[in-house]
C-alpha cells in the first residue's frame, strides 16, 4: 500500500487569489492577501451568501493573477464547511466551466490540490483552479451557537477563518510546482471534545507526515517549511511532539496556518481554524514567498476534523484527517 | 463513551488533558460574582421604586420587575452587547433572567435571513427550549408532590 504520488511533469502555480474578513486583514500576514472585506457580511443580506461571495472573488483574483481567461478554465474544484457544500456551488453556480464539489471539512484544500495537480498530471486537463473558503459566522451558526448568545469559549477552542483562496494549476507556464501529494488517512485517537479540534488533528497530521517520510526516504532538513493547516497553539505543541516520539524533530521547520493569522490574542485562544485557514495562508503568504524563491521546498498539511453536529450530539469522537502535498518553487 | 471507535488511545487522551489549558476557576467565579451580582441589584432597584413609588405589590410586583429585566437582556442582545458582558462574565449573565431573554433572541435574530416562520419562529427556542421543558416538568413535578403531602399530612 502507497499513498504518496510523485507527478513527474510537476503541475505549476500559475496564480493564487485570497480574500479575508476584517479581523484577519489585521494580522500577521495582512499585507500579503489581495482583497480585504470592510464587513463580514461583504454587502450580502446573510453570512452564506457573503461566503459564497467571497469565494468567487477569490476565484476571479486567481483567474486574472494567472493571466488566463475564465473559458481557459477546465474545472473548479472546490470545498467548505457548510452542509451540502453550498458556498462553494453557489460560487461555481456563476462560471461556465466544469465544478467538482470536495469535501474534507478544514484538509479540503490540499484535497483539491491534490486532486487538481493529479488530474494536470495526467494530462487529462489543461487549468484547474482548486479553492476553499470558510466564514467565522455561517461555521458558528451551523456548528455551535448564535452569535449574539452570551456564553464563554473555553480555552483550548480557535476560531474559524473569514477567508477564502484560489490557486489556479497548470500544465504549463511559470511558478512553484507541484512535485508530489501524500494521501491521508481517517485517525481517530478518541477526543471528543469538540472545542479541541488541534488535539483531535494533530495524530491525522502525524501519520501522514510519518508515511510520507517513510515512503520517501526524506527528513524534515529537505524541507523549508512544513506547513500545517489549522492544529492551532495547542495541537501544534502536540503534534511536534508526536513526531518527536517517533523519530523526528521538526521544531525548526514547523509552522502553523492557524497560530499564523492572527496577531494571537485573548479572543482567539488558540489560533484560526476553518477550510479558509490554509487556503487564505497558502494562497497570500506562502505562494508569493514561494514565488519569490525565498522558500524552496515546503510541504503543506491541511488538517480536519470530520465531526457533524449530530455525530457529536451522539457521543461520537472526533475521526481527523491531513493531505499533503509538497511543492518546490 | 459512546463511541463505536476501536483505535482509541488512551493514554493520547491522558496526555491531552494533562497539556490543554485549564479556565481559571478563581478568575471565571470572580467575573460570573460581580456581574451576576450587578445584574441582580440592578433588578432589586426596580423592584424598590415600582414598590415604593407605584405602589405595586405582590405577584404583581415580580411580574413587573421580571418584565423589565427580560425586556433590558433583549435590548442589549439586540445591540449585540450581551454577549460581549457574556463572554466576560460566563455563568454571572447567563443564569439571571436576562440570561434567559439572550437565549431566546439571539436565535431568533439570528435566523431571520431564513424567514419569519421557518427562521425566526421556528429557531427561536432552539437554546432556551431545554430550559422551558424541564422548567414546566420539573414544577409539574413539585407540585404533584406538594399535592400528595397536603393531603397525607
Amino acid at each position: 500500500m502507497k499513498r504518496t504520488i510523485y507527478f513527474k511533469n510537476k503541475p505549476i502555480i500559475v496564480g493564487a487569489g485570497s480574500i479575508a474578513g476584517p479581523k484577519e486583514s489585521e494580522g500577521s500576514i495582512a499585507k500579503f492577501i489581495e482583497t480585504k472585506m470592510q464587513d463580514d457580511t461583504f454587502g450580502e443580506d446573510s453570512f452564506e451568501k457573503a461566503e459564497s461571495k467571497m469565494l468567487f472573488n477569490a476565484i476571479k483574483t486567481a483567474i486574472q493573477h494567472a493571466k488566463k481567461q475564465e473559458n481557459e478554465i477546465d474545472a473548479i474544484i472546490a470545498g467548505d464547511l457548510l452542509n451540502q457544500i453550498i458556498s462553494s456551488t453557489f460560487a461555481a453556480r456563476n462560471f461556465r466551466t466544469g465544478y467538482l464539489g470536495v469535501y474534507n471539512a478544514c484538509a479540503t484544500f490540499s484535497e483539491a490540490l491534490t486532486v487538481g495537480a493529479t488530474m494536470i498530471d495526467g494530462g487529462y486537463l489543461k487549468n484547474v483552479i482548486c479553492a476553499t473558503s470558510s466564514h467565522f459566522a455561517s461555521a458558528e451558526r451551523q456548528y455551535r451557537y448564535p452569535l449574539e448568545l452570551g456564553c464563554t469559549r473555553p480555552p483550548q477552542a480557535q476560531w474559524t477563518v473569514t477567508g477564502a483562496g484560489a490557486c489556479v494549476i497548470s500544465s504549463e507556464g511559470y511558478g512553484p510546482k507541484i512535485t508530489a501529494s501524500t494521501i491521508g488517512k481517517v485517525v481517530d485517537f478518541g477526543v471528543i471534545d469538540a472545542n479541541n479540534m488541534g488535539a483531535a488533528m494533530a495524530p491525522a497530521a502525524m501519520d501522514t507526515l510519518f508515511t510520507h517520510f517513510n515512503e520517501t526516504g526524506l527528513t524534515p532538513s529537505d524541507y523549508d517549511l512544513i506547513i500545517t493547516g489549522d492544529l492551532g497553539t495547542l495541537g501544534s505543541r502536540i503534534f511536534k511532539d508526536l513526531m518527536w516520539e517517533k523519530g523526528f524533530d521538526i521544531e525548526k521547520q514547523h509552522v502553523d496556518c492557524g497560530e499564523l493569522i492572527y496577531n494571537i490574542c485573548e479572543s482567539e485562544y488558540q489560533g484560526g481554524s476553518g477550510a479558509g485557514c490554509s487556503a487564505l495562508v497558502f494562497s497570500s503568504y506562502i505562494y508569493k514567498r514561494l514565488k519569490e524563491k525565498k522558500f524552496k521546498k515546503i510541504i503543506m498539511m491541511a488538517t480536519g476534523a470530520l465531526l457533524s453536529t449530530v455525530s457529536t450530539q451522539q457521543g461520537e469522537s472526533i475521526p481527523a484527517i491531513a493531505h499533503a502535498v509538497v511543492v518546490e518553487s | 463513551m459512546k463511541t463505536s471507535n476501536d483505535c482509541v488511545n488512551n493514554n493520547y487522551l491522558e496526555y491531552v488533558k494533562a497539556i490543554s489549558p485549564k479556565t481559571n476557576q478563581k478568575r471565571s467565579l470572580l467575573h460570573a460574582f460581580w456581574v451576576g451580582g450587578t445584574i441582580c441589584c440592578i433588578g432589586q432597584t426596580f423592584r424598590f421604586i415600582l414598590e415604593n413609588f407605584i405602589g405595586l405589590s405582590g405577584d404583581e410586583l415580580s411580574a413587573y420587575v421580571s418584565m423589565i429585566m427580560i425586556f433590558l437582556g433583549a435590548f442589549l442582545t439586540g445591540l449585540g452587547v450581551y454577549d460581549r458582558i457574556g463572554k466576560y462574565a460566563g455563568g454571572g449573565s447567563i443564569v439571571p433572567i436576562t440570561g434567559f431573554a439572550n437565549s431566546v433572541v439571539s436565535p431568533a435574530v439570528e435566523f431571520k435571513t431564513e424567514g419569519y416562520i421557518f427562521g425566526t419562529a421556528a429557531k427561536m427556542f432552539t437554546v432556551a427550549g431545554p430550559i422551558i421543558v424541564f422548567g414546566v416538568a420539573s414544577s409539574v413535578l413539585v407540585g404533584l408532590l406538594y399535592f400528595i403531602g397536603y393531603r397525607i399530612f
